[in-house]
């Protein structure tokens, strides 16, 4: 028995018939061919799957498609939408904050959501804020470095 | 061309060429592709380590809505030939080891059927309706059980669970122990690891029935390897297949090899007529994709009093689980040709046997034999340090080759390329401040604190390797064409998943042609493009892979030479390239470019006589020898007494891979490297219990670092060129997993050592510390 679910995707509206045990990633990546969010681990654990969910950073391979009906969600193809970069995305560019990228898009929406909670993070901060996340080429330190390079872009363009 | 000095793109710090489509997430991976008429393959894996199967039924599935198949090892196993192993040793036994179990499971994970169905989710349910009769049989998940003779064997129809064995050895061994000093005896076991890409691995096959030809694409580091592989197991001619790596999502080793699901899914698509996509799920990937490590040593080494190194001995064990993958034999000699590291030693000997265990397969895991090696000889050199009262930096420059003594032969037959241990140990102190460093650590004692410096030199061998080293050959392949409109396509055979080609090899060929680097792509990871190649792993991709990419621009040079002679009505030897312009001597102003040539070298009216039109080459790059990678790492951590839990404060590398192209790239791999280390040293386990039962089957419980493990790091580099290649480079991508784990171990014993623990085998979780020092408070 299939369900109609609505959700504004990256401020589209995206209606499409789906199982009720749908999870949200699929609907995205599936549905939507929206292919940018990916997925790790599909216990919550990665953050491979990482998306703005009514402006909050959760984990979409462990959220179903009808708990997000109604709602807006923002994934890393609507984060440069007019065709210029979001400064984390610029960040990782620029810090080398990415190898293969598969963990990327999942660890740049968890930066979004930390420098709009927190505009001037520490390291420490940083870190804490992306504990959800697993990266296995970086090191983590470039990932680092690309937030923070984020956030003094962020405090620039503010001034 | 200099790591320090930039001189054009070579040797600067560029952001990555690739980077844009990852970051905007419209990058394409396997799970990104969607083919019409695409079908989804869910895979039955045992869940025992070892059963006698006597019947599966299958109906209930096959009746399972959207379901459009179910096969099992009585459905393909005639049709799909064995997995492949590419490095037997002479005594090798090798199991039939087919896509799907036939009569009998040997590890947990171990494939049984396969179900095709219209989506992902009608296919895994479908997998519930499966209904195995298992008998379960006797288990052994622990090598040195393997051995003892009522153990139950892993192939019963062996007789042994000895798989292979295999010895290096060179000079007077009993000679030199008989001359020690001192014999110094340590057991270390290197713990089983699981690769954990974090993106598992997964394929799309489609057949094209008209033309009766494959298109395979997989997340692999090697599309040529399973080109050349898979032949021979589906029955489709090579020249019939296609091999795609799209965009790979990590792989640390764990996709080097050709898997049961890649052959499954091709033969799949065949038989159905229909494109069928497979993608593994996290728990099917700590399960069924392979392990790394998981040796157990016996060391010994003889010394006199001096520090100096005689001779080391080691009996190992490899536990390789219950078959041989590619390249699973093999990684145990890497461990013994690394063995004496970065020392002169007068004899040495390694007896390896494989031993099969109810557990998935060991093969290549970032550094693939070499990290044993390294964490073997730098553990032994601290315990030689501490055992002799000596000084560890001491012990090892006294036992250093001196830098004029390279090429530097070793004991188990290979050629150190080039060398300066001394230089990279001293640059490291500096940076720690080392007196400082170890004021600190004996204030921080005096004040009853467990603070610890631990120290690695390491060498390694990249650049895999001259083609009489390898079993499928070890040149690279690349092309470069001058296009008509004058921009340049690169094509290699490497097979990036990460590491950055992309913009690495388009640095080199901007600088060789004279190019603006916008003005090239590079192209890989399609066999259909590059037509042939031996792809990525051992640290081989830049250095062989892009020195390919020199000779054919080399060869390009030289031909475009006689056309722009012939345009500007001179003699080919009067003809100067520079810049990107061809001229004549002397007179730079009227000059030719490669988008003034391209077109003439194309369109082919005015070309020199027998002069074939196009600007093209290709070129196969046979390495005269590997080359040899080398550095210092310098840790400090404090151990906190009640806990047992380590935290690193201050972590020091300087590393040498000679030129460095794109400087930020090689920080990236070496940090990336370290993490890896961190994750050995401090965290990482793979658990099987005694039915063979895998523990470790979730990232819940596998314990990779996170980002607030990782220290900040203080990095450097020497430059010391490679003469084996052009370029004078030498490779990096594992450099940081080969060097840094024993200096994180050494570290911690030296934080240890005032309550008299010499060696804890990795990793050194807070709970194994904790244990450790309860008993030692007590005295």
């Amino acid at each position: 028995m299939k369900t109609v679910v609505n959700i504004r995707v990256n401020g589209v509206e995206q209606s499409h018939e789906v199982e009720p045990r749908t999870l949200l990633v699929h609907f995205l990546r599936d549905c939507c061919r929206l292919t940018g969010t990916h997925v790790g681990c599909e216990t919550t654990i990665c953050g491979a799957c990482t998306v703005l969910f009514e402006g909050k950073a959760v984990k979409s391979c462990t959220l179903l498609a009808v708990q997000a009906d109604g709602s807006e969600v923002t994934t890393i193809e609507g984060l440069a939408a007019d065709g210029r970069l979001h400064p984390v995305q610029e960040g990782f560019w620029e810090r080398h904050g990415l190898q293969c990228g598969y963990c990327t898009p999942g660890m740049i929406m968890m930066a979004v959501q930390l420098l709009e909670r927190n505009p001037k993070p520490t390291r420490e901060e940083i870190c804490h804020a992306i504990e959800g996340n697993l990266c296995r080429c970086t090191g983590y330190s470039h990932i680092i470095d690309a937030i923070e390079y984020a956030a003094r872009k962020i405090a620039e363009v503010k001034k | 061309m200099s790591a320090v000095k930039a001189k054009g793109y070579f040797g600067k710090p560029m952001k990555r060429i690739e980077d844009p489509r990852l970051i905007k997430g419209i990058a394409t991976y396997v799970d990104d592709i969607t083919l019409p008429g695409m079908l989804h393959a869910a895979v039955l894996r045992s869940p025992y380590a070892h059963a006698r199967i006597n019947n599966i039924k299958a109906d209930a599935a096959k009746a399972s809505p959207g379901v459009v198949g179910v096969f099992t090892g009585a459905d393909v196993n005639d049709k799909c030939g064995l997995v492949p192993c590419a490095s037997p040793m002479p005594d090798s036994k090798i199991p039939k080891h087919t896509v799907l179990a036939s009569d009998r499971v040997y590890f947990v994970g171990h494939p049984v059927a396969v179900v095709v169905a219209v989506d992902r989710y009608a296919a895994r349910d479908a997998l519930d309706f499966i209904e195995v009769d298992y008998d379960p049989l006797p288990v052994v998940s622990d090598a040195e059980k393997a051995l003892q003779k009522d153990s139950p064997l892993t192939h019963p129809e062996f007789g042994t669970n000895v798989a292979f064995t295999w010895s290096v050895a060179n000079g007077g061994l009993n000679a030199a122990f008989k001359r020690a000093h001192r014999v110094i005896k340590q057991r270390m076991v290197h713990q089983r690891l699981t690769p954990m890409a974090i993106e598992p691995r997964g394929c799309v096959a489609a057949w094209h029935a008209g033309e009766g030809t494959l298109t395979l694409y997989t997340s692999t580091q090697i599309p040529h390897l399973v080109r050349t592989l898979l032949p021979g197991m589906i029955g489709v001619p090579e020249n019939k297949i296609r091999i795609v790596a799209p965009e790979v999502g990590g792989a640390f080793g764990s996709k080097l090899n050709l898997y049961a699901e890649e052959a499954l899914c091709s033969h799949l698509a065949q038989r159905l007529g229909a494109p069928v996509k497979w993608i593994e799920s996290r728990r099917e990937n700590a399960a069924a994709t392979i392990h790394g490590r998981d040796q157990i040593g016996d060391y010994e080494v003889a010394v006199k009093k001096d520090g100096t190194l005689l001779a080391i001995r080691s009996k190992t064990l490899a536990d390789i689980g219950a078959y041989c993958q590619l390249n699973t034999p093999a990684i145990p000699t890497l461990t013994g040709l690394m063995l004496t590291g970065c020392y002169k030693c007068k004899a040495m000997r390694m007896d390896v046997v494989g031993v099969y265990t109810h557990k998935m397969a060991t093969d290549a895991y970032r550094g693939a034999g070499r990290p044993e090696a390294t964490y073997v000889i730098e553990r032994l050199m601290d315990i030689i340090a501490d055992e002799l009262k000596l000084d560890p930096v001491k012990v090892r420059l006294k036992n250093f080759p001196k830098p004029t003594e390279f090429p530097f032969d070793t004991l188990t037959g290979l050629t150190y390329d080039s060398g300066n241990y001394q230089g990279a140990l001293k640059k490291a102190q500096q940076i720690s401040n080392w007196n400082k460093l170890t004021r600190q650590r004996d204030e921080a004692r005096k004040s009853g604190k467990l603070f610890g410096i631990g120290l690695s030199t390491y060498v390694e061998i990249c650049a895999l390797g001259p083609s009489k080293m390898m079993s499928a050959g070890g040149w690279e392949w690349g092309c470069v064409r001058i296009e008509m409109s004058g921009k340049v396509t690169v094509i290699t055979g490497a097979t990036p998943h990460g590491q950055g080609q992309e913009t690495s090899f388009a640095q080199i060929a901007a600088d060789q042609l004279g190019v603006p680097i916008e003005d090239i792509v590079v192209m890989r990871g399609d066999t259909a493009v590059a037509h042939y190649g031996r792809d990525t792993y051992g640290s081989r991709a830049t250095v062989i892979g892009g020195t390919a990419i020199v000779m054919c621009i080399d060869k390009i040079i030289a031909k475009a030479r006689k056309l722009a002679a012939h345009l500007l009505d001179t003699k080919e030897k009067s003809v100067e390239f520079r810049g990107g312009k061809f001229f004549v001597k002397g007179k730079p102003k009227k000059a030719l470019t490669w988008k003034q040539l391209a077109p003439e070298a194309y369109v082919a009216k005015n070309i020199p006589k027998n002069w074939e039109p196009g600007l093209e080459a290709s070129s196969f790059f046979e390495p005269p020898n590997c080359t040899y990678p080398f550095g210092t790492h310098i840790v400090a951590v404090e151990v906190d007494r009640d806990t047992g839990e380590v935290r690193i404060v201050k972590y020091v590398t300087v590393n040498d891979c000679g030129y460095q192209v794109n400087p930020l790239l090689v920080e990236g791999q070496v940090q990336g490297g370290i993490a890896h280390s961190i994750g050995q040293a401090l965290f990482e386990r793979t658990v099987y219990d005694e039915n063979g039962q895998l523990l470790t089957g979730e990232f819940m419980d596998y314990a990779m670092p996170r980002a607030k493990d990782i220290p900040q790091y203080l990095m450097d580099s020497t430059v010391t060129p490679s003469p084996s290649n052009s370029m004078g480079i030498k490779g990096v991508g594992e450099a940081g997993t080969i060097g840094a784990t024993p200096a994180i171990a050494n570290a911690v014993m030296d934080a240890l050592s005032p309550l008299g623990i010499r060696h804890l085998d990795l990793p050194l979780t807070p709970e194994k510390i904790w244990r450790a020092i309860a008993p030692a408070k007590v005295k």
